[in-house]
């Protein structure tokens, strides 16, 4: 097979994977907050409702795709894909089961993050070629708060790195391997260290993807969401789906970082590690446990306002990232 | 889905932003074909919840959206040194603890001069 060719199937891979993804959590947060609400989420189109989300995507693909006239055609245009781009770039270093990443990087913890801090570019621009004051307001917002939290979650997996000696996702989970003191597994979150910076990851993970009680630059009650506001078909639906990949992105990170990734725990690696998708299904079951979290809190809580949460991030989170950095950084060496 | 030289990776790297670059405009002009058109000068109006858009729509923002961006690109560059630093940590002496110690002190004195300065505080 030609590398060409070889290459292009591996991103088809990451593309399907995204597509599935974005049906899947869509269905799952209508049934989730459906039920957080009393009520039973889509339940006519297929077995529970299960077509309903598949059936919304050729809705979204056949909807007339409107331009309205007042917007910055170029940058309108422009928006979804550099949205679009970033976000299925992520999927690129992700750590499916040993060895098993769509491409191995030394430096995939912080590929990880680069791609996806250039999405506020695009939801700048969403806002900006839109010619509207809620979108523009929108795409502001989503743009100050991924910005604001950057710091903060870039500071938040840095102990990890520093007790694992490695940037690369699947040397992080290896270095999750065993037992502790024969008991708990060797997971960071675990780890007193490691617990605290998965409280400042938690947090700065939420707001990165636009996730209630953080998402104020959607906000459909005042700003009718926001930057997505003049968009259609499937400009709106690709907007979204890189919505949805994102949050599926970040609790990976967080899954790999925290939680073992692809790792049982207790059960000797060897005796599953060579089972074909076996270590890939604990991955993904992980991750969809971390998303459910996602959802829940989004039934639960309230939106904060946008002032307290932008002085929690500055003010907070980034004096008690570095904090925790060098505590870090000063236990390991006392241990060492 | 295997091990490969990073000669293979940066190939894959790059057919990432070839293949992103051309679903969109694939699907989108999909989504134009499929979709059927009714034309309406309405439809074309800016959607502001129904009412007629007052003033232009660029409007201007806050200064507090720069200042903060003007702080993160500060804030994000040095944490980005940490990152190194973390990594080859087990390998260094004692002495790099100090050092980054002295780099954070900078950092947060940094900070205490934006947050006393108010540039912390969203108006």
């Amino acid at each position: 097979m030609s590398p060409v060719l070889a290459a292009s199937l591996r991103v088809l891979i990451a593309v399907g994977l995204m597509m599935a993804n974005g049906v899947m959590m869509i269905y799952m947060l209508r049934k989730v907050l459906g039920h957080l609400h009393l009520r039973y989420g889509p339940l006519h189109v297929g077995w529970h409702g299960l077509l309903q989300t598949p059936l919304d995507v050729v809705k979204l693909l056949t909807k007339e795709d409107v331009t309205p006239r007042a917007v910055d055609r170029w940058l309108f245009r422009l928006a979804p894909l550099a949205v679009f781009v970033p976000s299925l770039m992520a999927y690129a270093a992700l750590p499916f089961g040993p060895g098993w990443s769509i491409v191995s990087l030394d430096t995939g913890l912080l590929y990880t993050f680069a791609v996806l801090s250039l999405v506020p570019i695009g939801l700048l621009m969403a806002g900006w070629a839109s010619a509207n004051k809620w979108s523009l307001l929108g795409g502001m917002r989503a743009a100050a708060q991924q910005i604001a939290y950057e710091v903060p979650l870039l500071l938040s997996v840095l102990p990890v790195v520093l007790i694992a000696g490695t940037m690369s996702l699947g040397g992080i989970v290896d270095a999750q391997q065993g037992l502790w003191l024969g008991v708990l597994p060797r997971w960071f979150v675990l780890n007193p260290l490691g617990l605290v910076a998965f409280a400042l990851f938690v947090v700065a993970g939420l707001v990165e993807s636009n996730q209630t009680p953080f998402d104020m630059s959607e906000a459909e009650s005042e700003l009718v969401t926001g930057f997505a506001t003049e968009y259609s078909a499937m400009k709106f639906g690709l907007l979204f789906l890189s919505e949805f990949s994102n949050q599926f992105i970040l609790s990976a990170i967080g899954v790999t970082v925290f939680f073992g990734g692809w790792m049982l725990p207790w059960i000797p690696v060897e005796w599953y590690a060579e089972i074909p998708v076996l270590p890939a299904a604990v991955f993904i079951f992980k991750v969809y446990i971390g998303i459910f979290v996602m959802m829940w809190i989004r039934g639960t809580y309230p939106r904060v306002r946008v002032d307290r949460m932008m002085e929690l991030g500055w003010k907070r989170l980034i004096p008690a990232g570095l904090a925790l950095v060098l505590l870090t950084g000063f236990i390991q060496k006392a241990v060492m | 889905m295997t091990p490969q030289g990073s000669g293979m990776d940066h190939l894959v790297l790059l057919a990432f932003v070839i293949i992103g670059c051309l679903f969109v405009p694939l699907t989108v002009t999909a989504s134009h074909l499929l979709g059927r058109a009714k034309r309406d000068e309405r439809k074309l109006d800016t959607y502001e919840c129904g009412s007629e858009p007052v003033g232009p729509p660029w409007v201007q923002l806050r200064v507090g959206y720069y200042v903060y961006a003007l702080l993160f690109v500060v804030f994000d560059i040095e944490t980005v040194f940490l990152y190194p630093w973390a990594v080859a940590f087990n390998r260094l002496g004692v002495f790099i603890v100090v050092e980054m110690t002295i780099f954070i002190a900078i950092l947060g004195a940094g900070l205490a001069y934006a947050w006393r300065e108010g540039a912390l505080r969203w108006r």
